[in-house]
């Protein structure tokens, strides 16, 4: 789960972004550091051969560089988190090989539910993709909100019920990965990662086939079975029937997911979701 | 009669918070018996609990923030074990239980901590660094401290009567709603926080208006000492900042306790509102913090250099710079939550920009010690060790303002370790410099200086032993609050990190014995001169202690450096003048007000949470019938005698007039 290993154009433009500006600042603060020190030990008044110079306490020129410094530096740095936000702005998509999938994510109490609508199968914590395939997320919470996070992918956004927020991805290298909540969720939370499958893309055709013939079926009623609070242990995979399902959940059609008592309490409403942009 | 309270509140279940609460409940009842039985109860009554001294109040406020720096640090270490052990096993601390620590350490740290020791400082020092005899409000002032142990006091009381917030500790909706928080954790969360707030609000605009209304002659705002500057930058942000708490946390409250929808998915309730409304009081509050270390830093860099501040208008500048644009930046706390590239990139540039000031500070302590003459005593090694590491954390927060960035690091270990690495390089460091350095101030001896080197050296390398790793954590993809973790990569880091915890145990252990030491060779270590560190403005110009009125006559101010300006030309009036003119001093009555109305607010605070309503009404109607007493009052002042203050005064003349001749030939 290295960040500095990444699997996909965006980390790597994330991880290159990461690297250029902790050099940009180092060029400044190696030698702040430095001459603190410098400065602390050749001024120790123990050291007869340094002078006394009392009345230092203002110089036009050395407050000029002191200015100078931290605003150049702020000034080359905002034009890196300029570009950088427009150019990883993660509701831009990613160009990839092939045809683009379309993803659905739910964070769940406590597990991933991702829908693949196109191909009319969904699976829980474990996240199929094709290599160099334009990943398409739409991304939503079933109750609290979580943040879906595959750091060797990339830019991390937030899961929020009744809200629908985007995600642009593309994983570059057939493998395995690993990707996990990145926002506390509650007590089943450190069991919410989730195996990311890179597979080829010729491979995924067949993939989709295998899970299609799935025996179970994810509708209204076994989604309503899953978001329950829980920790799930095995990698349970899904004929979709509906392929409007994620819809309903963010919509709130299908009421939030409940908590540990208040069970029927819950989601008495069913106001219409916001989108997050 | 008792709401939900009952006996299956005590976690009879869980050894470790019933063990822990049994031994401070011991403690305690040991500290009272020993009070009441030696008879110094009344001492305390009259002499601290009733207190209006800012002085007095002042040390309250530390001596409160240390002690819940021990049950913060108590959370930390047991974090730290839990995740050291917790590799592919539960650990030792099950997911409620150690969903509590991390939620109840970060709320204890900033508000139970921080607050109350940068708060307490500025109580003890900054009256006397504008030469003034008390605070512009001296029983609203006891009211604020008295206010901040009561919300201390329901923290630590949810230990053994029900639970604390398992939600984190900014306790984000959903997760802290009724629906999915349904314990009485959230609830001792928020009331706790409404209630210090209150505390922290007045400290607030007392101390604004202490610095803006009480300045003695010739204190102009471009002659204070750089602490009141940063002070008053620091209580601007208090009393603009801490409104949108409290009324954030009414508005959760709200939600769980009527039924609104604020917060919640439904109903239309919006949390992306939560989240702008607690960082717009969040962000500020950082700078609340660290402004005063700032000025803490300033006050010792230059003393320990012997030089005055350099750039200091430079200095001013960038602490009002830094006071207005933090409250323009709040929105880099969720980069991630979704808004377009145009409002992240704003934000975070805007984030950037207040690097500038702070950076500009950094350069002018740099210069400050170019020329200097430094001593290297302990207030001046946690000023460097300051300088070294907080520009590492300046730089990992610069990075992380760096949106990009932030999409890989947001909520990881390595924000963990950044935000600590400002913390406690800064704001604590800053703490342990501020103690250090005026602790002869308030009590009139020193402190051992081999413990608090030793004290220093420990914390120092502790700190770095136990961040680092997580900085190295944060990159392997590790993110904050796991409970348990099987990724085998981040093993080794929780481990060193365990480590490095124990080392900085160490370093809190060498400053207790510090004290200890301290005050057992209290005789030896006594300062009689008042000014024990060559000091250059007016807290050093009175004795130590200072007597209750602080200063015999006004000092009247000629520059920046007001006492080494008076040092250097010998010139302190009633130096010069063989037998000053005393006159009558009018000193604020001591009142109980705080301590009763504190009191009152704990007992409505405590059926607040357990929806005991006749205690809510008892507590609310005390705790104004407390006010409406105070408002009542005849007589708040008192008077000393000046044949009273002349005998105090002589007594600290002939000392110091040694000092002022020998420092007047320098």
């Amino acid at each position: 789960m290295n960040l500095l290993d990444p699997q996909g154009p965006v980390a790597a433009a994330n991880s290159t972004i990461l690297v250029d500006s902790v050099f940009i600042m180092l060029a400044i603060v190696v030698p702040t550091i430095f001459a603190i020190l410098a400065f602390a030990f050749w001024f120790r008044a123990s050291n007869p051969k340094a002078k006394f110079q009392p009345d230092f306490v203002y110089s036009g020129r050395v407050e000029m560089v002191v200015w100078a410094i931290p605003a150049l530096t702020v000034i080359l740095l905002g034009g890196v988190a300029w570009i950088g936000s427009h150019q990883l702005d993660p509701a831009a998509p990613v160009p990839g090989t092939g045809s683009p999938v379309r993803i659905q994510a739910v964070s769940l109490d406590w597990k991933w539910l991702f829908i693949y609508p196109d191909q009319r199968i969904a699976t829980v914590n474990t996240l199929t993709v094709p290599a160099g395939a334009e990943l398409n997320f739409q991304l939503t919470s079933s109750s609290v909100m979580n943040t879906f996070f595959i750091p060797q992918l990339g830019s991390m956004i937030y899961t929020m019920n009744g809200m629908v927020t985007k995600l642009n991805l593309r994983a570059d290298n057939e493998g395995k990965l690993q990707g996990l909540s990145a926002h506390f969720s509650g007590d089943g939370f450190p069991d919410m990662m989730f195996d990311v499958n890179v597979i080829s893309p010729l491979a995924f055709p067949d993939w989709v086939a295998t899970t299609a013939k799935s025996d179970a079926v994810l509708n209204e009623d076994s989604y309503k079975k899953l978001m329950q609070q829980g920790i799930e242990k095995g990698r349970p995979t899904y004929r979709l029937d509906d392929p409007r399902l994620f819809d309903l959940i963010a919509t709130q059609h299908i009421p939030p997911g409940p908590g540990p008592e208040l069970a029927s309490e819950a989601g008495r409403s069913h106001s219409g979701g916001h989108d997050a942009r | 009669m008792l709401g939900k309270l009952d006996w299956s509140a005590i976690p009879f279940d869980q050894p470790i918070p019933l063990i822990a609460g049994a031994v401070v409940l011991v403690g305690i009842l040991a500290v009272l018996a020993w009070v009441v039985v030696k008879g110094h109860l009344p001492y305390l009554w009259h002499e601290w609990i009733t207190s209006v001294d800012h002085k007095r109040i002042g040390v309250m406020y530390i001596l409160l923030a240390s002690v819940m720096l021990l049950r913060g640090g108590s959370d930390a270490i047991m974090m730290r074990i839990q995740q050291a052990v917790a590799y592919q096993s539960q650990g030792y601390l099950p997911p409620e239980h150690y969903n509590q620590i991390f939620s109840a350490h970060g709320t204890i740290m900033i508000f139970f901590v921080a607050m109350p020791f940068v708060i307490g400082l500025m109580n003890l020092i900054v009256p006397l660094q504008l030469g003034v005899r008390d605070v512009a409000f001296p029983t609203l002032n006891s009211v604020g401290f008295w206010l901040t142990a009561t919300g201390a006091l329901l923290v630590n009381l949810s230990l053994v009567i029900g639970e604390f917030a398992r939600t984190g500790w900014l306790a984000f909706p959903p997760l802290s709603e009724l629906s999915y928080s349904p314990g009485v954790g959230v609830d001792y969360y928020a009331w706790s926080l409404q209630i210090s707030g209150v505390g922290t609000l007045v400290a607030g605009i007392n101390l604004v208006t202490t610095v803006l209304k009480l300045r003695t002659k010739g204190m102009n705002y471009l002659r204070m000492p750089m602490f009141c500057w940063t002070t008053l930058a620091s209580n601007l942000l208090i009393v603009a900042a801490f409104p949108i708490l409290t009324a954030t946390l009414a508005m959760l409250l709200l939600d769980r306790y009527l039924g609104f929808h604020f917060f919640t998915n439904e109903a239309g309730g919006n949390v992306m509102m939560f989240m702008n409304l607690i960082w717009a009081w969040g962000h500020p509050e950082v700078y609340i913090l660290v402004l005063p270390a700032f000025g803490i830093f300033s006050e010792v860099v230059s003393t320990f250099s012997g030089k005055a501040l350099f750039g200091y208008r430079s200095m001013v500048l960038a602490t009002m710079a830094i006071c207005v644009i933090s409250f323009m930046v709040w929105l880099h706390h969720f980069f991630t939550m979704g808004a377009g590239p145009d409002v992240n990139a704003i934000f975070g540039i805007a984030s950037m920009i207040i690097a500038i000031p702070t950076g500009v500070k950094i350069y002018n302590w740099l210069f400050t010690m170019y020329g200097g003459r430094i001593r290297f005593e302990t207030p001046m090694l946690w000023s460097i060790g300051f300088m070294v590491t907080f520009i590492i954390g300046g730089l990992t927060g610069v990075l992380v303002a760096v949106p990009p960035a932030d999409f890989i690091l947001h909520n990881s270990m390595f924000l963990v370790a950044h935000f600590h690495n400002v913390i406690i390089g800064g704001v604590l460091f800053g703490a342990f410099a501020g103690f250090e350095y005026w602790f002869p101030k308030a009590f009139g001896f020193r402190l051992d200086e081999r413990w608090g080197k030793l004290a220093f050296w420990f914390t120092f390398l502790g700190f770095y032993v136990t961040f680092i790793p997580l900085y190295v954590a944060g990159m392997l993809g590790m993110t904050r609050r796991m409970q348990h973790y099987d990724v085998a990569a981040w093993r080794p880091w929780m481990l060193v990190a365990a480590a490095g915890m124990a080392v900085l145990t160490i370093g809190v252990i060498c400053q207790i014995v510090q004290l200890v030491v301290s005050i057992r060779n209290r005789e030896a270590l006594r300062d009689r001169t008042g000014d024990p560190w060559d000091g250059r403005s007016l807290e050093w110009a009175t004795s130590s202690p200072p007597p209750v009125f602080n200063f015999a006559f006004n000092p009247d101010v000629r520059g920046e450096d007001a006492y080494w300006d008076m040092k250097a030309r010998a010139q302190q009036q009633s130096l010069e003048h063989g037998g000053p003119e005393y006159q009558d001093i009018e000193m604020p009555r001591n009142s109980p007000t705080g301590f009763v109305c504190a009191f009152f607010a704990t007992i409505m605070g405590f059926a607040l949470i357990w929806h005991i309503w006749w205690m809510v009404i008892l507590g609310g109607i005390g705790a104004f019938a407390t006010f409406v007493v105070f408002a009542w009052r005849d007589h708040d002042e008192y008077v000393i005698p000046a044949e009273e203050v002349a005998a105090i005064d002589r007594v600290n003349l002939e000392e110091r007039r040694s000092l002022v001749s020998m420092a007047g030939t320098v």
